[in-house]
């Protein structure tokens, strides 16, 4: 009786983002959220939860790693590395 | 940020700025009630509050240990975290209950022999006898199969959560902060029980023909919370109406008697403490 398999994304308290934690199986959507409530979010780790059904992620291929990632490995002018960057938070 | 900063270490890394404090429940077992003023307001009836807090310790800690038996037996993973982390709400708030029963009215706790090292709240919990117990028969019903164990925690949950929410305005302060808290674990008790009484009765042939089967064999359960607790008939009956509904469930007859199965339990949950009364836990 395990249902689908779901990704499970929390924001912690002071966080600014989703974080994905893990994946769990749930009967249906709600059961899902609150199934991450009880697996995940046990010891204050959260205060939002996002669950998604994992068939419902479209995912890169490790097969296509080489042409989706390597092209952007010299591209050094991208970074903001030629000046001093000041004291953001959150940076 | 040091770039090192975005080196993964695990899928926790992101939630690095939790509050320290999301760890810092200890290790120890300090007495619950610890820093809080243990005054009794004028006018409370120090005899009838600590026969208040015992019953409803009593009651959350049994059906606490029934929960906790389902540890490595539940259907999933999920499931068996899920039934834990009920077993915790409601032993948390049995320790809360029990160790103010011992502080308004210390005539409740069994006497232990002189330099015992046992707290109020385990003498309560490991040293009474069954004839001492307050909770009731339902709480203390072995477990049956999964949707037997959903059922039985809906009703039960469905009646204290109604209990607990006339109890947040309690005329002593530390008996309604108990209930302000309980309510909110039990809104979500019942919320989880509830959903998975649905779930199995509107799920395949078998599921539905045990969940029936468990409303049945819990009738007598319904009716003995319902006695216990007549003041919260309108409310609870309204709740469960709706649950049946929703289950397309028929309400079953009320007939039939609840086993006694609090000696046995008693047997099982006290015989460590019993066997080493000067343990330090």
């Amino acid at each position: 009786m395990t249902g689908p398999l779901y990704e499970v994304f929390v924001r912690a308290k002071r966080g600014l983002n989703h974080v994905h934690v893990g994946s769990l199986h749930a009967a249906d959507d709600a059961m899902a959220l609150r199934n991450a409530r009880d697996v995940y979010t046990r010891r204050n780790e959260g205060v939002s939860i996002w669950v998604v059904r994992a068939d419902a992620i479209t995912a890169s291929s490790p097969d296509e790693k080489e042409p989706l990632f390597d092209p952007a490995g010299d591209k050094v002018y991208r970074h903001p590395t030629f000046y001093e960057v000041g004291d953001v938070p959150h940076l | 940020m040091s770039p090192t900063s975005n080196v993964d270490h695990g899928p926790y890394d992101g939630l690095d700025a939790t509050d320290p404090a999301h760890w810092a429940f200890g290790t120890g077992f300090a007495d619950p009630l610890d820093g809080i003023d243990p005054h009794v307001p004028d006018g409370v009836d120090r005899v009838a509050l600590a026969a208040l807090c015992l019953r409803l310790g009593d009651e959350a800690l049994l059906l606490s240990h029934r929960l906790s038996e389902w540890c490595s037996r539940a259907p999933d993973l999920e499931t068996d975290v899920a039934l834990a982390n009920v077993a915790l709400d409601l032993l948390g708030q049995a320790r809360l209950l029990l160790a103010r029963a011992a502080v308004v009215e210390p005539g409740v706790v069994p006497e232990l022999p002189a330099g015992s090292p046992v707290p109020a709240e385990d003498a309560l919990a490991f040293f009474r006898d069954p004839p001492a117990w307050t909770g009731s028969r339902t709480a203390a019903l072995a477990n049956g199969d999964f949707g037997h164990t959903v059922v039985r925690l809906f009703l039960a949950s469905t009646v204290r959560l109604v209990v607990l929410q006339r109890l947040t305005g309690h005329p002593d302060p530390v008996l309604a902060a108990v209930a302000a808290k309980g309510v909110k674990e039990l809104t979500y008790h019942r919320d989880w029980s509830g959903r998975w009484v649905v779930t199995l009765a509107r799920g395949t042939r078998e599921s539905r023909r045990r969940t029936t089967a468990a409303l049945g064999q819990l009738a007598p359960a319904w009716a003995e919370l319902l006695d216990r607790d007549p003041a919260v008939r309108d409310d609870v009956e309204a709740v469960l109406d709706q649950l049946l509904d929703a289950s397309d469930l028929e309400r079953p007859d009320e007939g039939g008697e609840l086993p006694d199965d609090l000696p046995d339990l008693l047997a099982e949950m006290q015989s460590v403490a019993r066997a080493h009364p000067q343990g330090r836990w």
